[in-house]
């Protein structure tokens, strides 16, 4: 008799709780949750052999002729979904995903972090992360009109955002998702929570919940949850700064109480890698067109390569730890935006990181305010350059990068390039409302 | 004795055992097997399961303890497991009571083992009702691995059920994060101690506003469960 205790407990809860169905989730290239759902009676199999889908419907997953794969629940990540009013409450679980053979399938965003995350802890390192995650409320999702115009911790005149709030924070706690802060942000409509830190693969699960619960309460509620990076022109956009440590067992790597700043070697080397391959991960963690709509100056979005200690335009920033609390020392990585796919957002940040440590790129000096008042030759003239302007140039910058090719795999890798190029081509054929307004008229 | 040996063998650690354990088990008519491992005991287990286990912690306790938390942490648990053990490792037992039915000190009396034994095996039969916890409102049901507030069922991940029911089965105590990394997920975890506050955190969440607190941090220790007078903070 082989008995594996989260499966027992899995099979024992579905019984107990009188659940009628569970649900599998997983996701595709770009980030999109997708999943099926079994009843109780298919669980135990599922749960030993897995279930046979279809692969080819998936995006970025396979071919017809090669299409059948396996999903395989990982019963760590069952979780009770909160029924919606009367209805009976229906559990979760997040699958690998695998080829019929049984060998993990490369194209499965999940599998990518986990290679990655055992590339780090046989170094020792266990990677944490904790992103805050912005997004807007609007009132359909065909037009951005927003459902207020309360500004920075305006708690007046919130009504509906404030409840529509409250109920998100709550189902998150519920789901074991711990939230730090929640605010209302600068633009219009638009909210920021932030995730207790985790390990970096349990975050990129919770950030998968995360923007089902978000965007399944507001609808409840009538209304539209958006994730998109810059929806409103001339308004903030949404961003998701993300905190990222290292930790060897118990004590943080980030942390040397005998530096000035508190930042270990091990913490520098990470920041210098973030740093130097940033314009290669750029395309991963700004995945669309509209990414770099909001990768401008002048709304507190990062633009230049460059970190501070406090300074809410660099790319890289090392808050200050508290006295006392030292373990919290972390690097927040400031370009991702929450349209991500959180498994190779991390992915990414983690192999640029861990470049730095293990080839020890010097961390330039921290980049002072005046940086930010200089003009683009003279800051190219001191060696700092920008991110890409567009998704065509990060595209091409990844395409060169093999720390990107290494961390993502060749299949992730070659699907994500071909996609985003198809994207960009696609947008290349528009003629923009500003074109009009401002060609048709004059010229 | 012997008419009340079990026909089915028991499980024995170390392979080879100690010869007087061989010995003792031999002269008393029980059947025996040695087992290296957790996972040879599990593998080689009988269909009709292991009647008990002797299993001496002496010279590997590691995986000593590692074999009794193969059989007792499942579905249908192995009843009678002893323990040797020698006077300097009586600490160990701590927090594992529930790994073992009985011990039986090392270098042992043969007398002393057998009747030890045979206790275990007089016991036989008599069913235990559905193990329950409670702790004020909060209800655990260690058979169905439930926990509720009342009427009102928790959801917790499995990771979860096992850090509250170790922490409601041992109240008052304060432990530190490698103690709970040590006995909640066992020595083959990773991820270090930090794991711990990230399951506790997540646990609050999910106890809600009006229960977190039975989980308390004591600072620079560790966690402790339940209500308590004193210095404390969250």
């Amino acid at each position: 008799m082989t008995s594996q205790s989260p499966v027992d407990y899995v099979l024992h809860t579905v019984e107990e709780r009188g659940l009628k169905f569970v649900r599998l989730w997983f996701t595709d290239v770009l980030g999109s949750l997708k999943g099926f759902a079994i009843t109780p009676a298919e669980l135990e199999g599922a749960l030993e052999e897995g279930m046979t889908f279809d692969g080819s419907a998936i995006d970025g997953y396979t071919r017809v002729q090669e299409s059948d794969m396996i999903a395989v629940p990982d019963p760590n990540t069952f979780d009770i979904v909160p029924g919606r009013g009367d209805d009976s409450p229906v559990a979760r679980m997040f699958c690998d995903i695998r080829h019929l053979s049984g060998e993990p399938f490369s194209g499965d965003p999940r599998h990518v972090l986990k290679r990655n995350l055992d590339r780090a802890s046989a170094k020792g390192f266990t990677f944490f992360a904790g992103p805050e995650i912005e997004y807007f409320y609007f009132r359909s999702e065909t037009e951005p009109i927003p459902l207020d115009n309360a500004g920075f911790f305006d708690l007046a005149h919130t009504g509906i955002a404030n409840e529509l709030r409250k109920r998100t924070i709550l189902a998150l706690e519920a789901m074991g998702i711990p939230v730090e802060y929640s605010f209302h942000e600068n633009g219009p409509s638009q909210h920021e929570i932030d995730l207790r830190y985790s390990d970096a693969l349990s975050m990129a699960d919770n950030v998968q919940t995360f923007r089902t619960v978000v965007k399944q309460i507001a609808n409840e509620l009538g209304v539209h949850a958006t994730f998109m990076p810059k929806p409103i022109a001339g308004a903030f956009g949404s961003g998701m700064h993300t905190h990222l440590s290292l930790f060897e067992e118990d004590v943080n790597a980030f942390h040397d109480p005998g530096d000035p700043h508190g930042l270990s070697k091990i913490g520098k080397g990470f920041v210098a890698g973030l740093l130097h391959h940033a314009r290669e991960i750029t395309a991963v963690t700004n995945q669309t067109v509209n990414s770099y709509k909001r990768l401008i100056e002048g709304y507190e979005a990062p633009t230049y390569i460059c970190w501070a200690r406090n300074n809410e335009s660099a790319l890289v920033r090392v808050p200050t730890p508290r006295r006392g609390k030292e373990s919290s020392t972390r690097v927040e990585f400031r370009s991702p935006d929450p349209a991500c796919n959180p498994y190779l957002a991390f992915s990414v940040m983690l192999a640029a990181g861990l470049a730095g440590i293990e080839e020890g790129y010097e961390l330039a000096p921290e980049a002072t305010n005046n940086i930010f008042e200089m003009s683009k030759d003279q800051r190219e003239a001191q060696g700092i350059a920008s991110l890409p302007q567009s998704l065509a140039e990060a595209v091409d910058v990844m395409e060169g990068s093999s720390l990107v090719a290494e961390a993502l795999g060749e299949h992730v890798f070659d699907y994500f390039i071909r996609n985003k190029r198809a994207e960009w081509d696609s947008y290349k054929e528009q003629v923009t409302t500003w074109e009009v307004d401002r060609y048709l008229g004059s010229l | 004795m012997s008419d009340i040996a079990p026909t089915e063998p028991l499980a024995i650690f170390p392979d080879p055992p100690p010869p007087l354990l061989a010995q003792t088990l031999d002269l008393a008519g029980y059947p025996w097997k040695a087992v290296s491992n957790a996972a040879v005991a599990i593998q080689q287990e009988p269909v009709d399961g292991w009647a008990g286990a002797v299993i001496s912690a002496e010279a590997d306790p590691e995986a000593a303890f590692g074999i009794c938390r193969a059989l007792r942490k499942r579905d249908a648990p192995v009843d009678r497991v002893l323990l040797l053990i020698t006077g300097s490792q009586l600490s160990e037992l701590e927090l594992r009571e529930d790994l073992f039915d009985d011990f039986c000190l090392s270098p042992f009396h043969p007398q002393e083992l057998e009747a030890r034994l045979h206790h275990l095996f007089f016991r036989t039969g008599r069913t235990t009702g559905p193990e329950i916890v409670e702790y004020g409102a909060l209800i655990l049901n260690l058979e169905t691995y439930q926990a509720a507030f009342g009427n009102v069922p928790l959801d917790l991940t499995y990771m979860e059920y096992e850090l509250l029911k170790f922490l409601v089965t041992h109240p008052a105590k304060v432990f530190t994060r490698e103690q709970l990394l040590s006995r909640v997920w066992g020595y083959e975890y990773y991820g270090g101690a930090r794991t711990v506050d990230v399951h506790v955190r997540r646990l609050r969440a999910k106890l809600g506003e009006e229960h977190a607190g039975l989980i308390q941090t004591v600072r620079s220790v560790g966690y402790r469960f339940g209500q308590t007078r004193g210095a404390i903070s969250r």
